[in-house]
């Protein structure tokens, strides 16, 4: 065994993790490489110093807090399932409210297209019998009575002096 | 007969709210000194264990005893603790080994002072807390996934097969960064190690 492929196994060898076989191997190469050796007693020591923390104790109120948090979810959870959970009233309207839809909109037939080439064109030879209509000419005299609008009263008389 | 952590898991699924409690019971110690030493507030360590315990009375409905219930548990942690540190960083505390003793009762897990009226040997207690603030800080400087193993490995002995499926690498990957960890601890606790190997 080389001393790098001691690195891997080094740590499984302090902690007593490596198998019979690999143990048997690592303390073959130990007994011929010191400074393996001395880097065996030096992790040993360190896992050593490791184990000098003291172990702290949760707070009295630790149990206490988590079960209060666990109860807030469960009332929550059971609150969004109470939203979700049909009562046969509501489950029966919403049904009739859904058929009634349903059932309205099959009996509207859609309106037909409207065809573009159907439409009738004014003709410009139609203008002249537009133009001389009696009523349009009558609503095209403004009353004069609004001095602001004389002017466009003017222009809009215009046509007719002529 | 003690029931595993797998089965009484499963009752909790099947709604045993006792089982939730003996789970409660077996894990809470464990999981607040491993968050401690990774947040190194026991404030913030309970807050974060009990939102383990929460995530895991979650997640009781869709729970499957694929693996572990402890690699699922400090996996839960573990994130959690990593998230907590990387959000917590500026608050680091760089504490020198020659502060005032009282800039360490943080926690109330060493109140020297409070002690030392009770203590008949002073100077011993002051060597053992310097001994214990030492290893503390050694374990605190190492990269955040390096201290996470070293923690899991150390003081929960969970195997290698869990550290790294926790760690999300391979078991290889897991023994090089346990190596390295317990390198730089043997170099960062030098003197102690070199009067360990002497005795």
């Amino acid at each position: 065994m080389s001393c790098e492929k001691m690195e891997t196994r080094i740590l499984a060898y302090v902690d007593g993790r490596l198998k019979e076989s690999e143990r048997a191997e690592m303390e073959k190469h130990l007994v011929g490489c010191s400074a393996c050796g001395l880097r065996v007693n030096e992790f040993r020591a360190v896992a050593g110093l490791l184990d000098e923390l003291p172990v702290i104790e949760p707070s009295g109120a630790f149990n206490a807090r988590v079960r209060a948090l666990v109860a807030a979810e469960t009332q929550k959870r059971s609150g969004w399932l109470a939203w979700f959970t049909p009562s046969p009233r509501v489950a029966f309207v919403a049904s009739m409210l859904l058929l009634a839809t349903v059932w309205m909109g099959s009996m509207q037939r859609p309106a037909p297209p409207i065809d573009a080439q159907d439409l009738p064109v004014v003709e410009s030879s139609d203008y002249d019998v537009i133009s001389s209509f009696a009523p349009l000419s009558d609503l095209s005299q403004a009353p004069d009575d609004d001095s602001n609008d004389s002017d466009n009263g003017q222009q809009q008389q215009q046509p007719q002096q002529m | 007969m003690t029931r595993s952590d797998v089965q009484l898991m499963l009752d909790v699924k099947a709604g045993d709210q006792q089982s939730f409690e003996l789970l409660l019971q077996r894990y809470r110690t464990p999981l607040v000194n491993f968050l401690y030493r990774m947040v190194r507030s026991r404030e913030q360590a309970e807050d974060l264990a009990q939102e383990v315990f929460l995530r895991v009375y979650r997640a009781r409905e869709d729970y499957e005893p694929s693996a572990k219930f402890t690699t699922w548990l400090f996996r839960i942690a573990t994130n959690l603790a990593l998230n907590s540190v990387r959000d917590h960083r500026y608050q680091k505390l760089e504490v020198s080994m020659d502060a005032p003793i009282v800039a360490d009762a943080e926690d109330g897990e060493e109140r020297m002072m409070e002690v030392a009226d009770e203590h008949p040997d002073i100077e011993q207690h002051l060597v053992e807390e310097a001994r214990k603030k030492m290893i503390r800080h050694a374990i605190e400087k190492l990269p955040e996934k390096q201290r996470v193993a070293v923690l899991l490995h150390k003081y929960q002995e969970l195997d290698y097969g869990e550290i790294a499926k926790i760690l999300q690498c391979s078991e290889s990957a897991l023994k090089s960064l346990l190596f390295r960890a317990y390198e730089t601890l043997r170099v960062e606790l030098a003197p102690l190690v070199a009067q360990s190997v002497k005795h």
